[in-house]
């Protein structure tokens, strides 16, 4: 876009740098010269002193110094500030002319180059005559110089140039072209940054010493001038802290300035520029707050300074304007660095600026327009004499009028006329939009999203009036749906209003339908008679007829659109519309329900489908239909009428078809399920509702899923919570919130008509045949066919369970590993009604615990459902938790010939081992036979017949076997020997001949053998008597390779008189045995201890005769003397 | 979800505008709503006019918009204001009529 009397000019966005020329280089030829000028200005990065270069030739004319004024007594100024003056500090009059020469010092003609040099310089002088400007002279050298001081040459001729030039030392320079041109290059920048910054102080000095010749009366407008001046200088120089205070100054000066009507432009620009040049230096300062404080101020003292009314327009686009460039600044800062928040961004600034744009707009419109009979003046009042204004902000056609009242009102009515004129030409929107659109950016940055719709929406109005309807209705479409998601009723109403005037003037019909359907819902706003308006509308485009224009649209717009929908009416095809509609809120709202979550197959499924309108009038549909996952359902849920066109606002025929504002209407269908569909879901993937008719235009009004739209699952909720009594309502109708959608129903078997039972006897005993008995008996009416049982374990247990569990019909063989633990479609053929069938399982589970069974009967049965043949599939489950548990517990102990417990046995020594069987079944238990399974290790002393053969146990009930045993002798005793297996074959008392009986294996547990040097034994009977002789014989056997000494005693009782060696020592050779014989007299009755028998081997002295004792007898039965019978009593007896 | 209960202007001319004004003051708040105060201030600068806003413990706001030249309204009037209307909106959430969250009625 061109630069408009409102853009800030550049030279005052600028950031204001040292102006330097730099002459006496020549570009084009010279290399040297080209790379000098090359290193000025490349890389000038933000360490490099702040300076704009410009190459200019030797004799350069610079813009003329007029002749300084030393009074200013009779001087009334024209204006604030000239419009060139910027510009001339910044890019014309420099800080310092450099005068670049090539001359070495010993160069032979000395003399001449000397004197050349001097005239270069006396041009430059008089070209700057009057001015300030430094001059300096940069010798391009060849060689690199010596040191200082050291080039006796150079020190010499130095100071003859100085002063054939009359140029102080320090203002002489010499470059040598070497290695380092850049380190040389920047040296001596900053030597011209220290004169530049010389004269700007200089300039700065002589503009602050006008400020006593100046009085107040007539002199205000140079106070201003001035001040800015000197501001404008500490900038160039980089004093931007002075430039801040010095522009504050300046600001606060015109706003002192007397303001009427003819200077208030000036004034409003002149403190537009220095309020930048604060905003700027503030952002550049970081002081943001001041920033915005500022612009605040400003803005506030600006507001009501509008100025001439009838050109009040300019005064908005010039707000428009700071509050733009406010922005930019903004944004500047924050792109260098600055962190803005939610509250305070550029946006703000950007959306302000786009009000006033707006507010520019509207004016320009009513100021503008008011006669377009008179014709643009001539001569053209804004045309100056140079082209441009000598000052800012005044007007072309009174330049440096500087009083209250215009000098020719004819004049200013052709300027202010020209002016007016040239407004119509400013596309406003374009404006509007674009500042728009910058604070939209800016909005989504700060995460405003509901600020950003806004102005998405007042984007979209600004495309409305500009008559750019597409991108009008894509920015509104756009936004509609937050704020109908946030459900603002009355925001979104007024969008949809508009979005509906763009879609009638482009004669969208589609988009027009769908506005109109939600305009004259329950989500518009609009008042009854607006509605009824827009209802008409529709109905109209339904009959393929134009509709009526929309109220407050541009008549030559109008105009368009009404061709443009003839041009749509007679033209065929393409009339048929779908709008999904889930995501608005049309005036027609839809719940589809199944009666039940789930239906059985031999049962029609139930489907009703509710409508209800909000629009003021009744309207007809022609068709409603339903559509399922499954299509084939489709054909059986439709209503349909077919319509004459003409007949859409009368009733139906069958008054079906008509729906009436705010009444709920029932729409019920039925169909009978597929019996495929047994277990699957019958989902409502769509209703549609058309309105109009096929031959004329139809619009399909289509709801995903079960209905519902953007507002009704919100409304759902409310109508729960709602107190309200529910209207009474007449038997036909329904009352609206208490429908539930139910999109889907479950299509579920026939219920069975069978009985299955179980037959058992829980627990399970362990590792048996367990025995179940299923019993099946059908109550259908008709034969059941194909009637398969499944039958086992239930699947989805713990894997153990399976693994350990074994089903199998044929009860007469153990069942193995083979077995599966579910025995699948068993079939059983048909049942006639009534019958029963049994069938036997037999079950074995290898581990205690739980088991779910499962008994799975299924089979089929002709059946008819509305008039229709199908085949149901029934099945019934009926599942069983059966226990398993351990049929007995068997308990083994090893004793010795005593009974006495025994930790170990002795080799050869013989010992008993007894098993306890206690039964744990609840049960009777048959134990069949048991055999016990010696190790090699051990051997039996008789015969090992099982001693439980064919008992019977009882609950709780125990038997015990009990085998005599001895060890042989073995290698490693001490960890212990294999005794062997006992084996009980068993089954349950009450099972079937045929079952197999089982065999539950026990392994015996090891047992530690010792062998032992000597072991006794005593033979003596089994009982005494008192006084009457008891033999008792003592059996002493060495076991040992070694003769054994043995020492024996027998200590004396009371109850025994004995005979026989009391103390003796003897001595056995190795294998061979000794008897001792003893003699006992028993003298008390009873049971009584026998004399103890000590024995001592010498040669083992660990061994004590308490080992011993264990294989001895300690006491003996001794009964009491029998009375002397007399042979004849007995006799006589 | 933040949409209005109640929403009243006065004068009605230009009633859109001010829509507009409390529904995009909405956006601000995150950053105040932690905070323990329930009068929430000046929540965002305008030219026309001034939008404050409070909120209650559970959640629900109150959003005030007064023209800017209207001076004579300090932040003391504007928080008894928002006291008053919190009272009242309490009386409303008593009347055992009234359904939370449908919009509500002033005579």
């Amino acid at each position: 876009m061109s630069p408009t009397q409102w853009d800030l000019p550049p030279e005052l966005c600028c950031r204001p740098m040292a102006f330097v020329a730099l002459t006496g280089l020549d570009m084009v030829y010279n290399a040297i010269h080209r790379a000098i000028w090359d290193a000025f200005c490349a890389n000038r990065r933000a360490d490099r002193v702040p300076i704009s270069f410009k190459v200019l030739p030797g004799d350069h004319e610079y813009p003329k110094c007029r002749t300084k004024r030393t009074s200013y007594e009779w001087y009334i100024p024209k204006g604030i500030l000239k419009t060139g003056w910027m510009n001339k500090h910044l890019n014309l009059v420099p800080a310092l002319v450099v005068v670049f020469y090539e001359l070495d010092w010993d160069e032979a003609q000395w003399k001449e180059k000397q004197s050349e040099c001097a005239t270069k310089v006396e041009i430059v002088r008089t070209s700057l005559q009057g001015r300030n400007t430094k001059v300096a002279v940069v010798l391009i050298q060849k060689k690199t110089p010596l040191p200082p001081g050291e080039d006796l040459i150079a020190s010499e001729r130095a100071a003859a140039l100085c002063n054939a030039c009359d140029l102080s030392g320090k203002s002489l320079f010499v470059l040598p072209h070497t290695d380092h041109l850049v380190g040389y290059i920047i040296r001596l920048e900053n030597a011209f940054y220290e004169h530049a910054q010389t004269y700007y102080y200089t300039e700065l000095r002589r503009v602050k010493s006008h400020k006593e010749f100046l009085n107040k009366t007539t002199h205000q407008l140079l106070f201003v001038r001035h001040q800015f001046k000197i501001a404008f200088f500490s900038e160039l120089k980089q004093d931007t802290q002075n430039a801040l205070k010095y522009y504050r100054t300046a600001y606060n000066l015109v706003h002192e300035l007397r303001a009427h009507e003819t200077n208030m432009l000036e004034i409003k620009n002149m403190a537009g520029f220095i309020n930048y040049k604060i905003c700027r230096l503030c952002f550049q300062h970081n002081t943001p707050l001041d920033a915005i404080a500022q612009f605040r101020k400003h803005i506030d003292l600006c507001k009501k300074k509008i100025g001439s009314a009838e050109l009040a327009f300019e005064h908005a686009a010039w707000m428009s304007k700071q509050f733009q460039s406010f922005g930019d600044l903004f944004d500047e800062a924050i792109k260098l660095g600055l962190t803005a928040i939610q509250t305070q961004n550029p946006g703000f600034y950007y959306q302000q600026a786009a009000y006033y744009a707006q507010e520019r707009k509207q004016q320009a419109n009513q100021l503008c327009y008011h006669d377009l009979s008179i014709n643009y003046p001539n001569p053209d009042p804004l045309e100056t004499a140079a082209g441009s204004l000598d000052f800012y902000g005044q007007r072309p056609w009174r330049q440096g009028h500087q009083s209250i009242d215009p000098p020719d009102p004819e004049k200013e009515k052709g300027g202010i006329l020209a002016l007016q004129r040239k407004e119509r030409d400013v596309l406003h929107s374009e404006l509007i939009i674009a500042l728009l659109s910058n604070a939209v950016a800016q909005f989504k940055k700060y995460k405003c999203p509901r600020m950003k719709s806004h102005l998405m929406v007042q984007m979209g109005e600004e495309y409305y009036h500009a008559k750019d309807y597409t991108k009008a209705l894509k920015l509104l479409d756009y936004v509609m749906c937050d704020y109908r998601t946030e459900r603002w009723w009355t925001l979104l109403t007024s969008i949809l209003t508009t979005a509906l005037k763009c879609s009638y003037l482009m004669g969208q019909v589609k988009d027009y339908i769908t506005y109109s359907l939600e305009l004259i819902g329950r989500a518009s706003t609009l008042r009854e008679d607006q509605k009824s308006r827009i209802e008409k509308n529709v109905i109209k485009v339904l009959m393929n007829e134009c509709p009526d224009p929309e109220p407050d649209c541009d008549s030559s717009a109008v105009k368009a659109a009404q061709s443009l929908w003839t041009d749509r009416v007679s033209l065929a095809g393409s009339n048929d519309f779908t709008i999904e509609v889930q995501d608005y809120i049309p005036f027609v709202q839809c719940k589809a329900k199944f009666l039940y979550p789930s239906f059985h197959v031999d049962i029609p499924v139930q489907l009703h489908v509710y409508l209800k309108t909000d629009c003021p009038h009744p309207i007809r549909f022609s068709k409603l239909c339903v559509s399922f996952n499954n299509q084939e359902y489709n054909q059986y849920c439709v209503v349909e009428e077919p319509c004459q066109s003409t007949h859409i606002l009368e009733p139906s025929a069958q008054g079906n078809m008509c729906l009436v504002p705010r009444k709920t209407r029932k729409y019920t269908f039925k169909f009978v399920a597929r019996t495929e569909d047994v277990g699957k879901k019958i989902e409502i993937t769509a209703v549609d509702l058309m309105l109009g008719s096929e031959n004329g235009r139809c619009v399909l009004i289509n709801w995903r899923g079960a209905g519902g739209d953007a507002a009704s699952s919100q409304e759902a909720l409310q109508a729960t919570r709602s107190f309200k009594r529910r209207p009474r309502l007449t038997e036909n109708e329904v009352d609206w919130d208490t429908v539930s959608i139910q999109a889907n129903t479950m299509v579920i078997s026939r219920v069975p008509r069978i009985s299955v039972q179980i037959h058992h006897e829980p627990p399970a005993l362990t590792n048996e045949m367990y025995w179940m008995v299923v019993s099946i008996q059908s109550q259908e009416d008709t034969v059941a066919k194909d009637v398969k049982l499944t039958a086992g374990l239930k699947p989805g247990q713990d894997a153990n369970l399976t693994q350990t569990t074994y089903v199998t019909l044929n009860g007469s063989e153990m069942c193995d590993d083979s077995h599966p633990a579910l025995l699948p479609d068993i079939s059983i053929g048909e049942l006639q009604p009534g019958q029963k069938v049994e069938k036997s399982l037999y079950v074995r589970c290898g581990t205690t615990g739980t088991r779910i069974f499962l008994v799975h009967v299924s089979y089929a049965v002709d059946t008819t459902v509305e008039d229709k043949e199908i085949v149901c599939k029934c099945h019934k489950d009926e599942t069983v938790n059966i226990e398993t548990i351990v049929p007995f517990d068997v308990a083994v102990k090893f004793v010795s010939s005593k009974f006495e417990h025994l930790d170990r046995v002795y080799v050869d020594i013989p010992f008993l081992l007894m098993t306890d069987i206690l039964s744990a079944s609840p049960w009777p238990l048959n134990l069949v036979s048991s055999e016990l399974q010696l190790a090699p290790s051990m051997a039996a002393v008789d015969q090992l017949d099982s001693q439980v053969e064919q008992v019977v146990l009882q609950t709780g009930e125990s038997a015990s076997e009990c085998f005599c045993l001895t060890c042989p002798p073995v290698a490693s005793g001490a960890n212990g020997v294999a005794s062997g297996l006992y084996v009980l074959s068993w089954k349950r008392k009450s099972s079937r001949e045929n079952v197999p009986v089982v065999s539950t294996v026990i392994t015996l547990p090891h047992v530690v053998v010792e062998t032992i040097p000597l072991y006794v034994h005593a033979d003596l009977p089994s009982f005494g008597r008192v006084r009457e002789s008891l033999p008792v014989k003592y059996h002493i056997q060495n076991r040992t390779g070694l003769v054994q000494d043995v020492e024996m005693s027998v200590e004396p009782s009371d109850a025994f008189m004995f005979s026989g060696l009391k103390q003796v020592r003897l001595r056995i050779l190795p294998g061979t045995k000794q008897e001792m014989l003893y003699n006992f007299y028993p003298l008390m009755a009873g049971y009584q201890n026998l004399p103890s028998l000590t024995i001592n081997l010498l040669r083992f002295p660990g061994f004590t005769s308490q080992l011993l004792r264990r294989f001895l007898p300690t006491r003996i039965f001794v009964k009491p003397q029998g009375r002397q019978v007399d042979d004849a009593s007995i006799a006589a007896a | 979800q933040k949409y209005p209960l109640y929403i009243r202007s006065i004068p009605t001319e230009n009633e859109l505008k001010f829509h507009y004004a409390v529904h995009t003051s909405l956006d601000v708040g995150k950053e105040f709503v932690d905070q323990r105060e329930r009068y929430l201030g000046l929540l965002y600068p305008t030219e026309d006019y001034k939008v404050y806003g409070y909120v209650t413990n559970s959640r629900v706001k109150f959003v005030i918009v007064v023209d800017s030249s209207n001076t004579e309204l300090q932040d003391n009037e504007i928080c008894s204001m928002f006291r008053k209307l919190h009272n009242s909106y309490t009386d409303v959430m008593c009347n055992p009529f009234y359904n939370p969250d449908d919009p509500i009625h002033s005579k």
